[in-house]
């Protein structure tokens, strides 16, 4: 449909047409302020190790939504590079969409130069994308993998901020997470070691926080390959259903019935000029 | 990295392209095209990143172009500069979306995926503007 009030070509990106009709709506009525709805968030603990061949990530599966749980089996543990993974808390979509872009970005630039790509180009890419839009994209992010230099572990807050360091958590259980990791975290820890120190952080910031919970996964990366392992550990509290809520048919009982014929009583047919536009 | 050469930046004023936007071709609120104004409208952005991201390819060139004169010399920006302005012309017609292949070479976003190509792509667009309207707009007669 062609609209005579567009005079220059739609801008791509982000659109911000609506956002004077937001502030609108959220500040208008006096009676009752009419509020956005919340986006899905994923309330979590993530958490992540370097020990002797590479590195460990943990996160927990749950995704609220405010108060209710949206997703028991969520996974927070995404794929970016075959030697780089990527742990997400904050807003669900928003590190889901960040953490794709990303790996798009490194394939194009291995299919470019035919590398691997490493773990600071991941960095760097996302502290660009994160700070160019001053923290609006909710996605704290602990990035590891093992590259041609070596085992790196790096967390990416909202605003673009980055840190390196052994063994970190983040998201919403990530103080009792990190109480766990700072007790027993030595260097050059071997698989089992490294494994169980993992499971136990996250553990702790499930018991501990209400926005973590349900089962916890972990994947290890190493020189030789991946190893994603979902679910490490299940959650006690697996709500099965206790019985068959179908109903069967003829539980409704019919009342009275009545059948109604329609006859037909004259057909026509009249061509219609419809008004095209181009 | 986006963060060299902030700097130089800071003698160069962003263009403010959000003040009059609703100025018709005699300077004044052009009602009929753009709608009631409101002053409120046209001094602030009603999201902060609105201006930012309006202006951004702008700045990120202005800033490349500022360092690449530091480190080579005036000549540099201005060869490519020169560059640039050819690629810009290679349009197709105004109502349809053009490409800009050579543009993005030039500038380096053919091998990298952000925001703008996959939100709002001008492709899949659901309403497109009058052909004669925008040709003569583009051209100065409307």
């Amino acid at each position: 449909m062609a609209l005579s009030n567009v005079l220059e070509p739609a801008v791509s990106g982000f659109n911000f047409e609506n956002s004077t009709r937001n502030i609108v709506l959220e500040n208008g009525s006096e009676e009752g302020k009419i509020k956005a709805p919340k986006p899905m968030k994923t309330g979590t603990t993530i958490a992540g190790v370097v020990y002797k061949d590479g590195v460990v990530l943990g996160a927990d599966t749950r995704a609220t939504s405010e108060e209710v749980v949206a997703d028991k089996m969520c996974a927070k543990i995404h794929y970016i590079a075959p030697n780089i993974y990527c742990c997400g808390a904050g807003t669900a979509a928003d590190t889901e969409k960040t953490t794709d872009m990303l790996s798009s970005n490194l394939t194009i630039f291995s299919m470019n130069s035919g590398r691997n790509p490493r773990v600071v180009m991941a960095v760097n890419i996302l502290q660009d994308m994160l700070f160019r839009y001053r923290g609006m994209i909710g996605a704290h992010l602990i990035l590891g993998g093992v590259d041609c230099t070596g085992s790196h572990l790096y967390t990416v807050g909202p605003y673009g901020s980055m840190d390196k360091v052994p063994y970190l958590a983040m998201g919403s259980g990530k103080l009792p997470a990190l109480g766990i990791l700072e007790d027993r975290f030595k260097g050059n820890m071997d698989l089992e070691e490294a494994k169980a120190l993992v499971s136990d952080a996250i553990h702790a910031g499930i018991m501990s926080d209400l926005g973590s919970g349900n089962n916890i996964d972990l994947c290890v990366i190493t020189k030789e390959g991946v190893d994603y392992i979902r679910p490490h550990r299940e959650s006690l509290y697996n709500y099965k259903r206790q019985a068959k809520y179908k109903y069967k048919p003829g539980t409704t009982p019919v009342l009275t019935k009545t059948v109604n014929q329609l006859e037909l009583v004259h057909e026509t047919v009249q061509m219609m000029e419809t008004a095209g536009s181009s | 990295m986006n963060t060299r050469g902030l700097r130089s930046q800071l003698k160069d004023s962003v263009p403010v392209t959000g003040l009059c936007p609703q100025a018709g071709p005699y300077g004044v609120q052009d009602s009929l095209r753009r709608g009631f104004s409101s002053v409120k409208n046209e001094l602030l952005p009603s999201h902060p990143l609105e201006l930012s991201e309006k202006n951004f390819q702008l700045n990120q060139d202005k800033m490349n172009f500022n360092t690449l004169r530091n480190i080579q010399g005036l000549h540099a920006p201005l060869k490519l500069q020169m560059e640039y302005r050819a690629a810009r012309q290679i349009q197709r017609l105004p109502f349809l979306p053009s490409s800009n292949l050579a543009l993005d070479t030039l500038r380096g976003t053919d091998d990298s995926i952000g925001f703008q190509d996959i939100l709002n792509d001008p492709v899949l667009s659901e309403i497109m503007g009058d052909p004669h309207i925008m040709t003569e707009y583009k051209l100065g007669v409307l």
